[in-house]
């Protein structure tokens, strides 16, 4: 973690985005992904790949296992690990979501969906024309360029309230009618058509995501080694560091700490 | 017509003892999964109460539902139509026929406006003016909407009424309906199974003529007393399933023991129905139990629900036959690929630029 080190000086919270001295490699550093969110990334990531690995098996079973029916359980341990995964992913993710209200608006941007911006959607096409080898250079970003948010909007937030539904839905079916997930998630089965279909969504819900996670790491990777900022190393520290001087795109969006801070 | 004795008067007529009729009550209430204390309801219902008059109709239907009707055993079905109930106008039951029959349906509505039970068997198509199915000269519409005009509740029998069964199968070119969609103003039950359970039949009818309400409903309309699990949470075979013990094909070692037919396409896991309780014929046997995976038939539109021979849905939007882990394996090999192509690219751009930025 070289790098970190580099910024480390430069990017306590207090001085948050302060200009750096050029001293190493990188010129600038700004705090952007506070602890919670971090924390709550990588539990997220894990619970994810969790659910998939199990969510495949249930419905694509191990062969039979020999010997009687009482000394072996692998179903119901499998079943139990998608169960125990998809309520840390809850969980997980209303931490997030009350986390988008008390932490820095960096962590709103998962949740926000500018649709009426259209600054917001000119730059979107930008980055998705650099994707396509049509630009140069890409735009500088603090936070994540509006494509990556776009992405993460409907696969993360979207997807993940999608998948929370269903598979509570789903859940109360074991549980029993009467039960809470039945309460509230029931309503849910009858408005699919009924349970297949639920099964059915809730599996499509799953390729999805990992779609998205695919293209998310390809992207993560790929944008640390030829954009302008960090990318991964960001998600451990929690600093953005930048690789040249130009000013990032949303840095307006910056604390005002900063331009205070030039202006004096 | 049928005079209106109590059903307490109709059983001692037929012989019937008191004691073997204070039996009845307690089998009943047994049936139904209420408490002994309920027994002296039953009884005081049935001595007092007259008979309620049933009007049956058939619409699009196979009349699978008439036929487990009449081989509940318990109650037999001949305690059921003799005893309990006054079956007025069943057309495949009923000796009368032709203008006879049908001006038993015009009496009873007249006579008992309000407190009759419209039965329905099958459901009505709506395309075509409803020529697809015509009760004497007339679309079965035209009977259904008339007769469930004054009725007091309606049960829906089978999955023809509840959700449309085969004939709502796509693409439904009849466009047959279930009978909730048709009549919207009336308290419906929906009993759905191809066919249903013959004891689950009789036990709804039971249930409204003893307590004269119709029994608690789930979400989606069915009696909670019979469709509230699955055949899943109650089958015998669910410890292979917990077990990781399945059936790989018809005919193999797992198969030979009994284990879990969720790999060969079993639909209990999804499919509220009381099978692996109440079972079939006197309690004998269902599929499940006869080596074969449940179908699904109680549950909504249950023939687009397929395969019957795979666990997952084939999802047929696509033109070809495929099901969500296949759309979704394909469309990652896709993603990939592009990945690596763009990966690839992004390498060469960069050797060719290097030190550019």
């Amino acid at each position: 973690m070289a790098p970190l080190d580099n910024a480390k000086p430069a990017a306590t919270p207090e001085e948050d985005g302060t200009a750096a001295p050029a001293a190493g490699r990188f010129l600038k550093a700004i705090y952007v992904y506070e602890v919670p969110v971090r924390v709550w990334h990588w539990v997220n990531a894990l619970a994810i790949t969790v659910l998939s690995v199990t969510g495949y098996l249930i419905a694509n079973p191990l062969p039979a296992m020999p010997g009687e029916a009482s000394a072996n359980f692998l179903m119901g341990y499998i079943r139990f690990v998608h169960f125990t995964a998809a309520y840390i992913f809850a969980i997980g993710f209303i931490g997030r979501l009350y986390w988008a209200f008390a932490g820095n608006h960096h962590a709103r941007q998962l949740f926000r969906f500018p649709f009426w911006d259209r600054h917001w959607w000119g730059e979107l096409f930008l980055e998705a024309r650099w994707y396509l080898f049509l630009e140069r250079k890409p735009k500088l970003y603090v936070g994540h360029n509006p494509l990556a948010q776009f992405a993460m909007f409907w696969a993360i937030a979207v997807g993940s309230v999608f998948m929370i539904v269903t598979g509570f839905a789903l859940y109360s079916e074991g549980t029993g009618q009467g039960s809470w997930q039945d309460k509230l998630f029931g309503w849910v089965i009858p408005l699919f058509g009924q349970s297949m279909d639920v099964h059915t969504w809730h599996h499509l819900g799953m390729w999805a995501i990992l779609l998205f996670v695919i293209v998310h790491v390809y992207a993560a990777v790929r944008e640390d080694i030829m954009s302008r900022q960090s990318i991964i190393s960001t998600m451990i520290s929690g600093v953005r560091t930048f690789k040249d001087a130009e000013a990032p795109a949303d840095e307006e969006h910056e604390r005002p700490v900063k331009k205070a801070a030039r202006a004096g | 017509m049928a005079t209106l004795e109590t059903f307490y008067e109709v059983m001692r007529r037929q012989g019937i003892t008191r004691r073997s009729f204070l039996k009845y009550c307690s089998l009943t209430a047994a049936a139904l999964g209420l408490g002994p204390e309920l027994v002296p309801q039953i009884v005081h219902a049935m001595e007092t109460k007259p008979r309620t008059p049933v009007l049956w109709l058939h619409g699009l239907e196979c009349t699978c539902c008439s036929e487990s009707f009449i081989r509940s055993a318990h109650p037999l079905v001949k305690d059921v139509v003799l005893s309990m109930i006054s079956l007025d106008y069943d057309d495949t039951l009923m000796a009368s026929a032709g203008h006879h029959a049908e001006a038993i349906l015009d009496e009873v509505m007249e006579k008992y406006k309000g407190n009759y039970i419209l039965a329905v068997e099958g459901n009505p198509p709506l395309n075509q003016d409803g020529m697809s199915c015509i009760i004497g000269g007339k679309p079965f519409t035209d009977q259904l909407r008339k007769v469930a005009k004054d009725a007091k509740a309606i049960i829906s029998w089978g999955s023809c009424a509840s959700f449309g069964c085969v004939q709502a199968a796509r693409p439904n070119p009849t466009r047959a309906t279930p009978v909730h969609e048709v009549i919207t103003d009336k308290p419906i039950i929906k009993v759905p199974g191809c066919p249903p359970i013959a004891e689950v039949m009789t036990g709804v009818i039971t249930y409204m003529l003893t307590f004269d309400r119709i029994p608690e409903l789930d979400r989606q309309g069915r009696p909670k007393m019979f469709y509230s699990q699955r055949i899943h949470d109650k089958c015998y075979r669910r410890p292979h399933f917990d077990a990781g013990q399945f059936v790989e094909s018809f005919d193999d070692e797992g198969a030979r023991k009994g284990y879990c037919l969720y790999k060969v396409g079993c639909k209990g896991p999804t499919t509220y129905n009381a099978c692996s309780t109440v079972r079939w014929n006197e309690g004998t046997s269902f599929p499940i139990q006869s080596g074969h995976g449940c179908i699904g038939c109680s549950e909504d539109g249950f023939w687009d629900k397929g395969s019957w021979y795979a666990r997952q849905s084939d999802i047929l939007q696509f033109g070809i036959e495929a099901n969500a882990d296949q759309i979704g394996t394909t469309a990652a090999i896709g993603v990939g690929s592009i990945i690596a192509a763009h990966a690839a690219v992004s390498a060469l751009k960069r050797a060719q630029h290097k030190g550019d930025v």
